[in-house]
């Protein structure tokens, strides 16, 4: 048997196996995968996204796997002030609408301990938050180097091999989305799990979430079901008056959140 | 643990800009004020102020040199600086300061302070052997050409430099107030007044600094204080904190006045974690008291060893005040959560990267970057004869 023989059933056999294992757009796109290049691929073209995020509010039952998920798919710094996501408890008075009791104990990560003390009357709700993945971004507007920036399909990421550790981005972000990680000195914040998305999957937050509260969301894909939910909620964006084109929806905003 | 009273994002428990940051606009601000005063004497003429001409151009510099270090400090990738002068990030008010320094730096502080001395260094320079010679020869770029024609021109330019570098001063300070200022996310930075409340006390501190630092050195050297010109400057201090001052409680006016939503969280802040250094230190100790000093001068025939005595301690206040002011920004501006639900703390460390050590380092040396720049400058009013050969060939050239 030659060598070129042998050769091409080792190939046939190797792609045989990705046909099997992998679905068509995924086999197409692994060899870039493979090589930390999605992005590349020839079946994801980044002009053709936009991406986004509903959360669903009246869903979100605060068990903090999002936050969970999100810290071990991304290798976010396990401390209490390092988040990419997090999950905050608003309790709300019927009394005073304006001045709610919030709290987020390690950012949502180990669940919530069940309140007793606030009784029936409080409106209780679980807001989880992430970077608002901004179209307007004023991280990006203010980093004095281009290390943030907004990729064409939609999605600020930060490139660590620029950023000074300025933390001037996180004195802009209204919403408190970046952190500094301590091993890099540089700035760290939600990537919208652009490694998974660029390849077809969602997000580790969205992939975990046990009630689909959180969903991703291609703006630019007519046929995604985002069009039809914003036709028939009720969704608003964080801090609407900062006016930064958030692109993290969500549905049963109540007025009392920050 | 981290010192939380109520609700912080997560990711906004650890305040990120330090002390250091604090000393940054303190820095410059001394920078813009000192050349300010400098160019009182140059472009308007104002005579009184000559002794404290050249002083206050090399306390712009010796300042001015050592403002970026604090910065340089904090990043977390200082190697890395560098790319914001070639690779700048238009959009971003920070890289576009850097561009702002520099201009201010070289162009207008460099040149002038060397057409200024040209022909004192040149002079050096041909009176000097060995190394200093080769030192002088350096700074002169070898050029020695000192005719009545060549100072005509140097003294023409330096005119021209002033008046640039006055509007370059107003911008390079202004700039520090616009990059707090700009951001919306942050009410108690994001206003348009904030460049402007900046400038006007950059210009307060930068007097007050170069006034003390002349009533020091004519101490030290033995010469007698010029009335005239303290006086003078005094005068100038008294109506730019009048304006400062003004400006700030404006400021305060219109955010109590309009009252929105941050009001609740920045009052809170003010009569708690901001009480001290913000209502005793800024406004009482570093303001209203050496403001009332300075008016007293205004309105009371004080003696001048009384006059002397109220311009240091109005001085020395106004340093104090200043810094508390730069404080009450930069760390007040980052104690409250963007939730308006809570605040957090900033504990200030000793001998770290980011404490007290390193700050009070980079405070103490401008003055001797100052001390070595008098030494290699001499600002001090030449004696009668070289004085008078000098006037002659500037005054005649002009």
């Amino acid at each position: 048997m030659s060598a070129s023989a042998t050769s091409n059933r080792r190939d046939f056999l190797k792609d045989s196996g990705k046909w099997i294992l992998l679905t068509g757009a995924a086999m197409l796109a692994w060899d870039f995968v493979a090589e930390g290049a999605p992005e590349q691929a020839p079946n994801y073209n980044a002009t053709d996204h936009w991406w986004g995020m509903i959360i669903d509010i009246e869903k979100c039952i605060g068990c903090g796997n999002c936050v969970r998920a999100c810290k071990a798919e991304n290798g976010v710094p396990m401390t209490d002030d390092a988040f990419r996501t997090w999950v905050e408890r608003y309790v709300v008075m019927p009394d005073e609408p304006d001045k709610p009791i919030v709290d987020s104990p390690n950012g949502g990560y180990d669940g919530f301990v069940n309140l007793k003390q606030y009784g029936d009357g409080a409106k209780v709700f679980f807001v989880p938050k992430m970077c608002n993945h901004c179209a307007h971004s004023p991280c990006v507007q203010v980093c004095p180097v281009g290390a943030t920036f907004e990729s064409p399909d939609g999605v600020v990421l930060v490139d660590k091999t620029r950023c000074l550790g300025c933390r001037y981005c996180v004195q802009a972000c209204p919403y408190g989305c970046r952190y500094i990680d301590p091993r890099t000195e540089t700035v760290d914040k939600c990537t919208l799990c652009y490694h998974r998305i660029t390849k077809g999957l969602t997000t580790a937050c969205c992939e975990t979430c046990p009630t689909g509260a959180r969903v991703l969301v291609d703006l630019k894909n007519p046929k995604d079901p985002i069009h039809e939910f914003m036709r028939t909620h009720k969704v608003n964006v964080l801090k609407p008056q900062m006016a930064t084109g958030s692109k993290t929806y969500y549905n049963g905003l109540d007025g009392a959140v920050r | 643990m981290h010192g939380v009273q109520g609700f912080m994002y997560p990711n906004e428990l650890e305040l990120q800009w330090s002390i250091l940051i604090v000393l940054y606009p303190y820095l410059t601000g001394l920078v813009a004020g000192a050349f300010i005063l400098a160019s009182l004497e140059r472009v308007f003429n104002v005579a009184a102020v000559k002794p404290t001409y050249r002083l206050a151009l090399l306390t712009a510099l010796a300042f001015l040199i050592v403002a970026p270090l604090p910065l340089q400090m904090h990043l977390g990738h200082p190697e890395r600086s560098w790319e914001m002068y070639v690779t700048p990030h238009t959009t971003s008010a920070m890289a576009m300061f850097g561009f702002v320094y520099l201009w201010y730096l070289m162009v207008v502080l460099v040149l002038e302070i060397w057409f200024d001395y040209r022909r004192e260094l040149v002079l050096t320079w041909r009176g000097s052997t060995g190394l200093k010679r080769q030192f002088y020869g350096v700074l002169t770029l070898w050029s020695d050409n000192i005719s009545p024609e060549a100072l005509a021109i140097d003294h023409k330019l330096g005119g021209i430099l002033t008046v640039v570098g006055i509007p370059s001063a107003f911008l390079l300070h202004g700039y520090v107030g616009f990059i707090f200022g700009s951001i919306k996310a942050n009410p108690w930075w994001s206003t348009p007044l904030m460049p402007v409340v900046f400038l006007f006390s950059a210009i307060v501190s930068g007097i007050a600094a170069v006034m003390l630092i002349y009533m020091v050195t004519s101490t030290l050297r033995k010469t007698e204080i010029s009335m005239v010109c303290v006086d003078t400057i005094a005068k100038y201090l008294y109506y730019a904190f009048i304006v400062d001052f003004t400006l700030e409680m404006l400021d305060l006016i219109h955010r109590l006045y309009v009252a929105d939503e941050s009001l609740l969280a920045l009052d809170f802040m003010v009569k708690t974690k901001l009480f001290y250094s913000q209502i005793v230190v800024q406004i009482i100790i570093g303001t209203v008291v050496p403001l009332a000093l300075l008016a007293s001068v205004q309105f009371v025939r004080w003696s001048a060893g009384a006059r002397k005595a109220i311009y240091a301690i109005a001085g020395v206040l106004i340093m104090i005040g200043i810094f508390a002011m730069r404080w009450n920004v930069v760390i007040g501006g980052q104690l409250f959560s963007k939730s308006f639900l809570g605040y957090t703390t900033y504990k200030l460390d000793f001998a770290t990267k980011e404490g007290l050590l390193p700050a009070l380092i980079f405070l103490v040396m401008p003055f001797l970057i100052l001390w070595a720049l008098v030494k290699i400058l001499p600002p001090w009013e030449p004696d009668a004869t070289v004085a008078g050969e000098l006037r002659h060939g500037t005054s005649t050239g002009a």
